[in-house]
């Protein structure tokens, strides 16, 4: 298996904000607290584009590059996840990332940022897998329970893709070469490597 | 006098730091691979085995294809 990707086919999504939905429910997220969130580029202009954006689980991450406690770690199937009782709440990362993904709770006194959140690809966290206290921290492993991330699975238009990087690449490209059109992926160069273009 | 002040308070400051909390760096802990399940569930998708990994890999390739490609799902 190569390794986890999201693509978001930017012709295909109707900002329906089902995948944001989607992932506040399936991980109990707290109100203010945003993993996924749908962008629209020209709203109100015809031709208006819309993607849907959380943590991209980058290859060379620079979150992991910053962090000051290395809270972060990358697991066999490329997903970065984090260490919230490692995690200082510094939001260092949060500066670092092109994606906006890191989250901050603020519940804080003194406008303290608490500890950071992010999309886990549904993958939890370094808790025992499907435990309550995973659960709390990280949200539900859907990986662990043989299922793909909710967002993309609750995506009426299938507009985000999630998964083995060639298998949504392949599905990605068949797309394309039946449409004619639309072949950029958005933010696939930043978090994968420019150099592999818009594939896996 | 002297001599049991400075004791006194040795002991006070040798005291205060029995109840200091260990600020090491403790590092991430270990996180068991996806394939490993999570025990039983009424939420584990079925059609794997748990802790093999390549069930889970084509397990997951197959939802992929299945849930997310539409032009494979509209030609079966």
């Amino acid at each position: 298996m190569a390794r986890m990707k999201f693509i978001c086919d930017a012709e295909r999504c109707i900002e329906c904000n089902g995948c944001v939905t989607a992932c506040k429910n399936e991980h109990e997220v707290p109100w203010g607290v945003n993993r996924r969130r749908v962008v629209t580029l020209n709203d109100g202009v015809p031709g208006e584009k819309s993607i849907s954006v959380a943590c991209m689980h980058c290859s060379d991450a620079p979150c992991m590059a910053v962090c000051p406690v290395n809270c972060f770690y990358r697991t066999d199937e490329g997903v970065v996840l984090h260490d919230k009782d490692v995690c200082i709440g510094c939001g260092y990362c949060s500066y670092a990332c092109p994606f906006g993904a890191p989250q901050f709770p603020s519940q804080g006194t003194f406008g303290v940022r608490g500890k950071m959140d992010k999309c886990t690809f549904c993958a939890g966290g370094p808790e025992e897998h499907g435990s309550q206290t995973e659960f709390e921290k990280y949200g539900r492993n859907r990986l662990a329970e043989g299922k793909l991330p909710a967002c993309a699975e609750m995506c009426s238009t299938k507009a985000l893709l999630a998964g083995d990087g060639d298998t949504v690449a392949d599905i990605f490209r068949s797309r394309v070469l039946r449409r004619g059109k639309g072949a950029e992926v958005w933010g696939w160069g930043t978090a994968y490597g420019s150099s592999n273009g818009g594939k896996a | 006098m002297i001599t049991r002040i400075l004791i006194a308070s040795g002991m006070v400051l040798a005291l205060a730091a029995c109840g200091e909390k260990p600020q090491g760096m403790g590092g991430i802990k270990q996180d068991a691979a996806p394939y490993t399940g999570v025990g039983k569930s009424q939420y584990v998708q079925g059609g794997w085995t748990t802790g093999d990994k390549g069930s889970w890999e084509q397990q997951l390739k197959a939802r992929a294809q299945y849930g997310q490609n539409d032009y494979s799902r509209a030609s079966n």
